[in-house]
């Protein structure tokens, strides 16, 4: 195996230039390097002026997503000596707009994040002294997989339709939605309703499923939108056959 | 959805590079074109609804007007057009099938159903429901 592997990394420096540009480095090929491992030895060796995002270095803060060889991937859990012999291509994450080189604006994310209002809505709340709100293994089962999520995007940089249209809610925000409304704790569904069973929510989804093929953690955001479909379609037939019954 | 409340770039915003989609993007992967193409087959799923009312029309004005639309039916770009629908309408089901187990959750004594089990019985529904109507027309 040589021991050298060459990185061709998208360059925008807004200072300078109007457009990303590529610049080439030369790193060390090592068994057990990450890409991330290979940005790391650009940074602290050959050139200080790149930037990028990065934190945990295991795949649980959500962080170093970019598109690697194509591909939306973790920098983190994609290995330099898969993409041997290289060159190996690294851009910023698709369907997002570039602040500089590796780093993407995502507050576009962060707004729909928290318009599905992650997170347990009660209608009646216990105090503290009345103890915990208990939980079955079997519930947790309907929706552990979707609380997986770690928010790094790469769903949103493989799907077209959020390219085409910004405005779509997204399948990481549905699927963590969904992570509440499946929750048997959580009495907030109707909330989030008016923001899923829109143009922009669910129904923007046309169900190319590259955003779980895309998910590092198996979240599967596109098994989540469809079942949704069927939640707001279900809960829309009920307000037009029963204008009076409580929603 | 605007994420402008309470930050501040100091005017970088102007800087940012957007990226725009390409009118070919779904050149760019193997799994977009299939999805373009699916989507595009619901136009022959919708010709082949028609063509059917055309023959349950054609059928209930009696004789005549059957053996007509066996004649139009027989033309070479009928034909065509009709081995053309065929083809996308079967395209259309096995796509959508395969992507059903995703979609359907079915709970069977506080377990999943296998998404395996839940294809074989969209295809199990599917060679019924044609034996069911090839009995009704040919018998």
């Amino acid at each position: 195996m040589a021991d050298l592997i060459v990185l061709h990394v998208t360059r925008y420096r807004p200072e300078d230039e109007s457009r990303p540009t590529t610049q080439e480095y030369e790193i060390p090929l090592r068994k057990d390097w990450s890409v991330l491992d290979g940005l790391n030895h650009v940074k602290d060796h050959l050139d200080g002026t790149l930037s990028y995002r990065w934190s945990c270095r295991m795949g649980i803060c959500g962080s170093c997503g970019m598109t690697i060889d194509g591909e939306p991937k973790l920098a983190c859990a994609t290995f330099l000596a898969d993409c041997a012999p290289g060159p190996v291509r690294i851009e910023p994450l698709n369907n997002f707009p570039v602040v500089r080189d590796l780093v993407v604006e995502i507050h576009d994310f962060m707004d729909k994040l928290s318009a599905v209002k992650p997170w347990i809505i009660r209608d009646d709340e216990k105090s503290p002294a009345e103890g915990e709100y208990l939980q079955t293994p079997a519930e947790l089962e309907q929706y552990k997989q979707f609380s997986m999520c770690i928010n790094c995007m790469l769903c949103y940089s493989a799907c077209p339709v959020y390219g085409l249209d910004s405005d779509f809610l997204g399948p990481a925000a549905i699927a963590l939605a969904q992570r509440y409304n499946l929750d048997s704790r959580d009495q907030g569904g109707h909330e989030r309703l008016n923001v899923l069973s829109t143009e922009e929510g669910v129904w923007d989804c046309t169900f190319v499923g590259e955003c779980t093929r895309a998910c590092p953690k198996h979240v599967d955001p596109a098994g989540a939108i469809q079942r949704y479909k069927v939640t707001a379609a279900t809960e829309s037939m009920k307000a037009v056959l029963m204008p009076w019954g409580k929603r | 959805m605007s994420g402008d409340a309470g930050l501040d770039y100091g005017g970088f915003y102007a800087r940012w590079y957007k990226p725009r989609l390409s009118r070919f993007w779904w050149l760019r992967r193997r799994s977009y074109l299939l999805f373009v193409i699916r989507e595009l087959t619901s136009v022959f799923v919708a010709w082949s609804v028609v063509y059917l009312f055309l023959m349950i029309r054609a059928v209930s004005q009696g004789d005549r007007e059957y053996q007509q639309f066996l004649e139009f039916s027989r033309t070479p770009w009928m034909l065509a057009l009709n081995v053309v629908t065929l083809c996308l309408v079967v395209f259309h089901t096995i796509t959508w099938f395969s992507v059903a187990p995703q979609a359907m959750v079915v709970q069977l004594r506080g377990r999943r159903v296998p998404g395996r089990l839940i294809l074989l019985a969209h295809y199990a529904a599917w060679v019924v429901l044609t034996a069911l109507v090839a009995f009704v027309v040919l018998v």
